[in-house]
């Protein structure tokens, strides 16, 4: 035992040039990272409301979470139903409309790349969509409606509760083709072209076997990247929820597990419970991560 | 193009191009219509039915914006400077550190290197969301509230860039670094003038990336002072002016996006060679 660790030690000495290169970043990361993560852990088994010190209460914030709190609930749903509708199709739309692409011409494709990329690398412009879904007659989807004579009043898209979602889903959706979309644009153009040359002779019919047996699995590392970027962006709604439908939305109808979380950290106060929230959905994220990695190891099989 | 690929079916192709071109539309049309409204005058925007092109264009809204904001408390290029600044400063640390870290990451062998990486790859997995609250004690207790640091030092530390950076960083020949160390290089120096000039590439996709995140803060929660608040908050007041300053408000959305935009136009290819010769793999 006791050779094994003078042996770790000089190894370990042997390579501190590694380590203090490695120092100014990992001590931020740890700081500004790792840190906070271990301490909203350790809080969400408190009572804790920023004035006074910490107070140990066990699992009662999650029991409350799961138990008493009806308003999560709904956030827990919504944010479910995000996930699983602007997750897959916006993991698969970076794909295909990559795939797609990659076949164009080189110019064709720097333009179309931008255009699939833009919104996402627009900054916070969500506000146009305010605009569009403005609830007077000069928003333009109003004024489209009213101008073909689908309906007669102007509607409140957002301050009516069964539109909101749908409306959130859409922008989120036409925001998500991004780091994952340009990784797959990257990841495309790396794929060996003998492969193909090889899969054509040993008998692959179609574009469709071709994508499956030779495309998808030279792509596994960019899609498992890919796969941990839209996983995260499809759980973390909020930014747009609150630019939409505002904070809370009518009724708690765009309410998502991170504005839930906003609401007690921010308004309310109550940081144990915000830490119970953050952690649920911390291991939601890891969870699901390890599910969609597993799928994609059967890529191609 | 691969000399021999199997054959395409013409009613797939169209099948494909048609997908494209749909969704290509409802992904620019809603910048188009910002674009547009950014040069309509003040009527037009309130028009009905409300259109997509303008047709009388005018500057107006952008002079009305710069009247607006330069009778502001806080002088509008205070704000440009913030924002500059923040990106700027925070652009420069994360690239220096992410590619000081992954090089050993990359290229070298010692106890815990699959530990921190893993740790780093998880952590792209929590939202900032998660750790705003904890992240604002640490801030608090560093004495960071209230200055540009809060927002600057954090992005230093930016897991997506060492991601990247280190599966990069990989793809450079060892040979090259065996041969500078057989001449005498420190590690420092062989990363400072041997790693460092290989991957410029990738730094344009750190550059970008870190960018489009410090562009877009406006460093709510930790920037208090009108003086050292970002031009994104100041965009956001005019916006909050209500219709009355719609014009405006569409002058400052296209302001905003076209500095990413076009940062990213003219680095396109290079930052796509990178995400490519990267590789990514784990």
């Amino acid at each position: 035992m006791q050779n094994w660790w003078s042996l770790k030690w000089h190894e370990i000495r042997a390579n501190k040039h590694s380590y203090i290169l490695m120092a100014p970043y990992m001590i931020l990361f740890a700081v500004f990272t790792v840190l906070p993560v271990l301490v909203s852990i350790v809080l969400s088994f408190t009572y804790f409301n920023m004035l006074e010190f910490p107070k140990f209460i066990g699992w009662q914030n999650y029991t409350r979470l799961f138990l008493e709190d009806d308003v999560f609930l709904i956030a827990l749903k919504n944010t479910l139903l995000f996930a699983v509708i602007t997750g897959p199709i916006s993991y698969i739309a970076c794909f295909v409309f990559a795939w797609i692409i990659n076949e164009l011409s080189p110019k064709l494709r720097a333009v179309m790349t931008l255009v699939f990329y833009a919104p996402s690398i627009s900054g916070n412009v969500y506000f146009i969509w305010l605009m569009i879904f403005s609830g007077d007659r000069y928003g333009i989807m109003n004024g489209l409606l009213l101008r073909f004579g689908f309906i007669l009043e102007p509607i409140l898209w957002l301050k009516t509760e069964g539109y909101i979602m749908p409306i959130i889903i859409l922008v989120q959706l036409w925001l998500s083709l991004g780091t994952g979309f340009l990784a797959f644009i990257a990841g495309l153009q790396t794929v060996d072209g003998t492969l193909y040359e090889a899969g054509a002779v040993d008998g692959i019919k179609n574009r469709w076997q071709e994508l499956w047996y030779i495309t998808l699995p030279s792509m596994r590392p960019q899609l498992m990247f890919g796969a941990v970027i839209q996983i995260t962006t499809a759980f973390a709604v909020a930014d747009v929820s609150i630019a939409l439908a505002g904070f809370p939305s009518v009724n708690y109808a765009a309410e998502t597990i991170v504005t839930h979380l906003i609401d007690f950290g921010t308004t309310r106060f109550e940081m144990g419970y915000a830490s119970a929230i953050a952690t649920v959905l911390f291991l939601i994220m890891v969870a699901s991560n390890l599910i969609v990695q597993k799928l994609l190891r059967k890529v191609g099989e | 193009m691969p000399k021999k690929r199997v054959n395409r079916s013409a009613w797939g192709t169209f099948s494909l191009f048609a997908l494209l071109t749909l969704f290509g539309a409802f992904m620019i049309l809603p910048l188009v219509y910002a674009i547009n409204n950014a040069f309509k005058p003040l009527d037009e925007i309130f028009i009905f039915p409300p259109t997509l092109f303008v047709r009388n264009p005018t500057l107006n809204n952008f002079v009305d914006l710069f009247n607006l904001l330069g009778n502001s408390w806080v002088p509008f290029s205070r704000y440009i400077f913030n924002t500059v600044f923040i990106t700027g400063a925070g652009i420069i640390g994360h690239v220096i550190f992410a590619s000081a870290a992954a090089y050993p990451l990359a290229k070298h062998h010692f106890p815990g290197k699959k530990v921190l990486f893993t740790i780093v790859v998880l952590s792209l997995m929590f939202t900032p969301a998660v750790t705003a609250m904890p992240n604002y004690m640490i801030m608090s207790w560093l004495g960071l509230i209230d200055t540009y640091w809060a927002v600057i030092i954090p992005a230093f530390a930016y897991s997506l860039g060492l991601y990247l950076m280190k599966q990069f960083m990989e793809q450079i020949p060892d040979v090259l670094l065996e041969a500078a160390k057989i001449d005498g290089a420190s590690e420092y120096r062989i990363f400072w003038t041997i790693v460092m000039p290989n991957v410029k590439p990738a730094w344009l996709t750190l550059i970008i990336l870190l960018f489009q995140i410090l562009w877009g803060s406006d460093g709510n929660g930790f920037i208090y002072s009108e003086q050292l608040k970002s031009l994104h908050f100041a965009a956001g007041q005019v916006v909050a002016g209500g219709i009355a300053r719609s014009g405006a408000a569409a002058a400052v959305a296209l302001i905003l996006m076209s500095v990413p935009i076009t940062l990213f136009v003219f680095s396109q290819s290079r930052i796509i060679e990178t995400m490519a010769t990267s590789g990514m793999k784990d």
